[in-house]
């Protein structure tokens, strides 16, 4: 089971990022092996159709769940379609670590 | 320019791609697939494999009924087609959103969704406690449309009101009491 966040930086005291789509690193982390892997977003400065783009660039990982503060508005339909679940965290500044922390319960 | 099409709510995604058509004679068609969209199959699923009527089901789908009468009508033309000439069928496309539940987690605060209505959620997929909540955000212009139509016959005359038996009009049905014709309760047509 991967589990992607949206995160604002490379290292993991960084914060999850504010958008999910125009974030400036997705980590792809797997709770069973405890792996992670950074991936630098390259949709970040599209003017449209960033959303689509990096739901693509994930699914290409097989990732089953998503962790962001925000997702835009036409991600939900594509997110179902394809069976990945959204886990919104709302105005928080928690950093990877600790979210990781909480992936692994 | 012509307006928007408003959005169509499928409830699952279908569990296929699409068909493809088997025999001797089926490599030599027409390669090219019949695009079924979403909306169409949502449509006949609800109207020929749940049994809805088609205003109950326009219901569900959050459009107005004669779109809905539309919408199934295009796609048994598509699947006709498709029978016929033995093309191949693609369900994709569309202008759908689908229906998922939301849940809040307790624990931790977040909000998370359900794609998979087979599977139950018992637990936060981010912390793991098992105190959630769930949020089951009502549609309001679906209620809107259901209050449209009452299943209720009403005299406009003296205002008696009888449940309305499906497949009889409500003016082919006679006031008790004042024998003048009844109307279906919220229509224009009557003033209670």
């Amino acid at each position: 089971m991967k589990i992607a966040i949206a995160s604002n930086g490379n290292t993991l005291e960084s914060c999850i990022d504010s958008t999910f789509a125009r974030c400036n690193f997705f980590v792809v982390y797997d709770p069973e092996t405890r792996a992670m892997e950074f991936i630098p977003n390259p949709n970040k400065d599209l003017e449209e159709g960033a959303g689509s783009a990096s739901v693509k660039l994930l699914e290409s990982r097989s990732v089953q769940k998503i962790v962001a503060s925000e997702f835009g508005m036409k991600i939900k339909p594509l997110l179902d379609s394809l069976k990945i679940q959204m886990i919104v965290v709302k105005g928080s500044k928690k950093t990877m670590k600790e979210i990781m922390v909480m992936l692994n319960h | 320019m012509p307006r928007v099409k408003t959005l169509r709510k499928v409830l699952n995604p279908p569990l296929i791609k699409g068909f493809k058509p088997y025999g001797p004679e089926s490599g030599n068609l027409n390669q090219e697939p019949v695009n079924l969209l979403f909306e169409e199959y949502e449509a006949l699923r609800l109207s020929d494999y749940d049994m809805l009527n088609h205003h109950q089901a326009s219901v569900m789908m959050g459009v107005s009924r004669p779109t809905f009468t539309r919408i199934y009508a295009s796609a048994l033309q598509k699947i006709a087609r498709a029978f016929v000439e033995g093309k191949q069928i693609a369900i994709e496309g569309g202008k759908v959103y689908f229906d998922s539940d939301w849940y809040q987690c307790a624990g931790c605060g977040c909000n998370f969704n359900n794609p998979e209505r087979e599977k139950v959620i018992e637990s936060c997929p981010l912390c793991g406690t098992r105190q959630i909540i769930s949020h089951d955000f009502p549609d309001e212009t679906n209620e809107e449309n259901a209050k449209h139509w009452e299943y209720v016959c009403v005299c406009p005359q003296c205002g008696f009101e009888q449940e309305h038996q499906l497949g009889i009009p409500c003016n082919h049905q006679v006031c008790p009491k004042c024998t003048h014709k009844m109307k279906r309760k919220g229509t224009p047509g009557c003033k209670i």
